[in-house]
């Protein structure tokens, strides 16, 4: 046993120029970055406002870069997957190796559900589900930062198994025994394993904090029915996290112990049973189809019922579909994988289980179009992701549907038709969702709207490469064509993959016109100024507050008596012809004190994760117990608030009087 | 009590409808957060229970339940358990009471009941390894160590845990803070004890079961 466990110079991977040459172009990047920061001086400014800040819209800004961040690098792994398979037909071997293809198909699922779904889906949580309950933070600030930094140590993780060592070859989800250490004695699946459940006790914190907030912390008079369908669900997406995310923690330690202390869960010798893996890994994964989805449901709610100048059609009837929803994402796990052997009634079982809950589905896509119809819809660039979301989800809910059936299920299983099929209900369903919120949210966040030309760019950009990238995965899926094929022989295959790889490249267009939006907007900020905290002539309480909100969100906790309140208040408004009377009694208001406690825990876990995957025991221990020491600290500070006086709130608040749009 | 006490706090006319009372006091808060917390910790368990009713059966041609578990050394386990959840109770009490001496006794107690419970698993799991019934031997063994070690390891640090309560207690009094984190606690306490009733069931009565 050496000082460093099982690291040493062979671990980089010198000889392979793709991934020598991304690492080194990523080094160059964070340096110069870093350097950047440093040279302007914006380090101070970084660590006090953004670093240890335990404000949730800080928090939530802070997911959704991380995200986007991340998305560049699940989309780079996607398309080289496409372009290996567009020319590595019949003796052509392509470009990748079998060991790196594996890698990548591994390493672009695991990125795109738990760092990218997964944070954006959060983030947008953390930014507005606070404001629209019209209070002044989540229930647990401090533990929220935690949560960010824990994620974030996850993807540091993945991100360094690029440079060191080696990413899981399983799949995303790492079935064993092909991930059992007999199989994969490598340091890929160990890497997997330690960055999601590092990131997964972040999730597990984020979820009990969401649903204390939502469940004890709304404004005076905001009972469950006045609540904005938002906020709906978010509460069924952390119930959700709450009771499904505990599992994988459970599944995770499971075959760390058959990894590291040679324990049989699931090994093929002394009675292991893999399928229980498999039944459990799917337990939570199905659930998290919906932690994922219900949020954006969410999102094109508020932006279908603000666009159409209406409230939502039907709202009762969203509700229960969305917890209806919840309740039964825990019903289909198994259609996973029919195939396992399981009786022909257990199949019919969770068949019937799997097209019961596009029931619940439909009611919500009639209800958005119910809500549109009639209404003075405005075509703004949210609208156009959520028509897109609705056109293209309801073709991937029926290819879902197709799929309830065993019998259908047995003839696609593990074809690319299933890829299609879950690129197409999750790329609209949560992507473009999530894409809606950011462009609806965004002057919100920064106090001034994104440029509409380049988003609608972008837009279209995603929305047509988007089908021709996964429509010709249906039809070499029914031609028989397995997933994750690093080659192949069927020469009839490659038209359709050449079509899939053009697709690819025209959502890399849409991404290049989301950067250029980002740029342009910033350019053009003063333009796009909103002076008046409601630039589209919202609904509800978030759209109350100034753009960007204070740190205490509101001045005076807002009263609330119907839903859509910060609408009824519009129209009441209007209706005397007068502004109220602006409320000069301010109190001083207690916010939550600025922590290092996320930062300086999550950097412990990064020592420690890192540790495990390379055996080397006495920087593990070191990792733990500085975490430990750090958590023993944070529970013996003795402030936790700071008070903002009352002249500041009157101040901020007179500067910023939220003027009621036409 | 508890609840009454928290009844008080709200405010009478929200009575009327309590959904519309706005921010909850802090102290129901954190209560609620934690139950939360609680309920996902039981859910863990409950894969873990699951695997365990998978691989009961798993031996491998090892020992089995029958032959390693000892029903008089599990009954004291229970005792000892159930007990010091009895102690922490008082310790509740005497806390709601802001009463010094009998909350740091009713935290002696719990501490000791809670170490002596670890000290006979500890004993028990030293047993079965010098039989050779090693988590490595077989599926049975590994999900039984898993299961049993897991509640073990939360007693552990339930245990740390009431020790620094206790010194921020002698260190700080009665501050809200304190007493919300002690509330926190006993909840832990208490929810330990439901899952070693399911431990107990599940485990060590079905299996000796012929």
């Amino acid at each position: 046993m050496t000082l460093l466990g099982k690291l040493d110079w062979s671990s980089i991977p010198f000889d392979q120029p793709i991934i020598m040459g991304t690492v080194g172009s990523v080094i160059v990047v964070i340096v110069s970055v870093l350097s950047w920061v440093t040279l302007k001086g914006y380090l101070p400014y970084l660590w006090r406002e953004w670093i240890t800040s335990v404000d949730h819209k800080r928090i939530g800004v802070m997911y959704i870069a991380l995200a986007l961040v991340m998305l560049l690098r699940g989309f780079a792994d996607g398309i080289m997957m496409r372009t290996q398979q567009a020319v590595a037909a019949g003796g052509a071997q392509g470009y990748l190796p079998p060991e790196h293809f594996d890698q990548i198909f591994s390493a672009h699922g695991t990125i795109m559900i738990f760092f990218v779904a997964m944070p954006l889906v959060i983030g947008l949580m953390n930014f507005a589900v606070p404001l629209q309950l019209g209070v002044r933070d989540v229930a647990f600030p401090t533990m929220n930062s935690i949560s960010f930094w824990l994620t974030a140590s996850g993807v540091l993780l993945t991100n360094v198994s690029l440079a060191v060592g080696e990413f899981a070859k399983t799949g995303w989800f790492a079935y064993p025994p092909l991930s059992e250490l007999q199989f994969s004695p490598g340091v890929g699946v160990d890497y997997y394993l330690w960055s999601l459940q590092i990131s997964g006790i972040g999730t597990l914190l984020s979820g009990v904090n969401f649903v204390t907030t939502i469940l004890k912390m709304r404004a005076p008079g905001m009972s469950y029915m006045r609540m904005p369908v938002f906020c709906w669900t978010a509460l069924a997406s952390n119930l959700l996290i709450v009771a499904a995310f505990p599992v994988l923690t459970a599944l995770f330690a499971m075959l760390l112990l058959d990894r590291y202390l040679g324990f049989h869960f699931f090994t093929v010798d002394a009675g292991g049973n893999a399928m229980m893996y498999v039944n459990l890994f799917w337990v939570w994964g199905h659930p998290e189809v919906y932690i994922l989805v219900l949020p954006a449901f969410g999102i094109f709610s508020e932006v279908t019922a603000t666009f159409s100048g209406k409230s939502l059609f039907g709202y009762r009837s969203m509700v229960l579909a969305t917890m209806a929803i919840c309740v039964l994402s825990y019903t289909v796990w198994l259609h996973h994988f029919f195939t396992m052997g399981a009786s022909a009634s257990v199949n019919a079982f969770f068949g019937i289980t799997s097209m019961i809950i596009g029931v619940p589905t439909g009611v919500k896509v009639f209800n958005w179009l119910f809500t549109m119809y009639g209404g003075r819809v405005r075509f703004t660039v949210p609208v156009l992701w959520t028509i897109g979301f609705m056109v293209s989800f309801v073709f991937g809910g029926l290819t879902g549907v197709l799929l309830a059936l065993p019998a259908v299920d047995w003839q696609v299983h593990n074809s690319v038709f299933l890829v299609a099929h879950f690129h197409h209900v999750i790329i609209p369903g949560v992507l473009f969702g999530c894409m809606a919120g950011y462009n609806y949210w965004f002057p919100k966040a920064f106090g001034f709207r994104l440029d509409e030309r380049w988003g609608k760019a972008a837009f279209w950009c995603w929305f047509l490469g988007f089908h021709l990238a996964f429509m010709p995965l249906y039809m070499t899926g029914l031609m028989g064509m397995p997933r994750r094929l690093q080659h192949y022989d069927v020469l009839s295959w490659q038209p359709w993959l050449l079509v899939a790889e053009v697709g690819a490249l025209v959502i890399l267009t849409g991404i290049i016109c989301q950067i250029v939006q980002i740029v342009v907007s910033i350019r053009h900020r003063e333009q796009l100024r909103d002076t008046t905290g409601d630039p589209w002539n919202g609904r509800t309480l978030e759209w109350s507050t100034a753009s960007p909100p204070p740190a205490w969100n509101f001045a005076v906790l807002p009263r609330v008596d119907e839903l859509d309140a910060f609408w009824a208040h519009k129209q009441r408004v209007l209706a005397k012809q007068e502004l109220p009377v602006r409320q000069h009694a301010y109190q001083p208001i207690e916010v939550p004190k600025n922590s290092p406690v996320g930062f300086v825990t999550a950097f412990f876990a990064v020592v420690s994760g890192f540790a495990l995957i390379w055996h080397i025991w006495w920087m593990a221990g070191f990792g733990v117990l500085g975490a430990a020491v750090t958590l023993l600290a944070f529970m013996f500070r003795t402030k936790d608030e700071v008070e903002i006086p009352a002249d500041e709130v009157g101040l901020f608040d007179r500067a910023h009087p939220v003027e009621v749009s036409p | 009590m508890n609840v009454a006490v928290e009844m008080d706090a709200v405010r009478r006319s929200a009575l009327l409808n309590l959904s519309e009372a706005g921010p909850a006091p802090k102290r129901v808060i954190a209560g609620f957060g934690f139950w939360t917390f609680l309920l996902s910790d039981i859910v863990m368990f409950s894969a873990l229970f699951a695997s365990y009713a998978v691989l009961a059966k798993a031996t491998a041609g090892g020992l089995t339940g029958v032959q390693l578990f000892d029903q008089r050394n599990v009954a004291m386990e229970t005792a000892l358990l159930l007990l010091s959840s009895y102690t922490c109770g008082m310790m509740s009490l005497a806390i709601n009471s802001r009463r010094y001496l009998a909350t740091f006794l009713g935290a002696v107690a719990t501490f000791l009941l809670g170490a002596a419970f670890l000290a006979l698993e500890l004993r028990e799991f030293q047993g079965m390894i010098a039989l050779g019934a090693t988590p490595q031997r077989s599926a049975f063994l590994s999900a039984f160590f898993t299961l049993v070690g897991s509640h073990g390891l939360h007693v552990t640090v339930g245990l740390a845990w009431l020790v620094l309560m206790m010194v921020q207690l002698s260190l700080r009094g009665f501050q809200d803070v304190v007493v919300r984190r002690l509330h926190c606690f006993s909840l832990f306490w208490h929810a330990l004890d439901i899952i070693w009733v399911l431990i107990f069931t599940i485990v060590y009565l079905m299996g000796v079961l012929p």
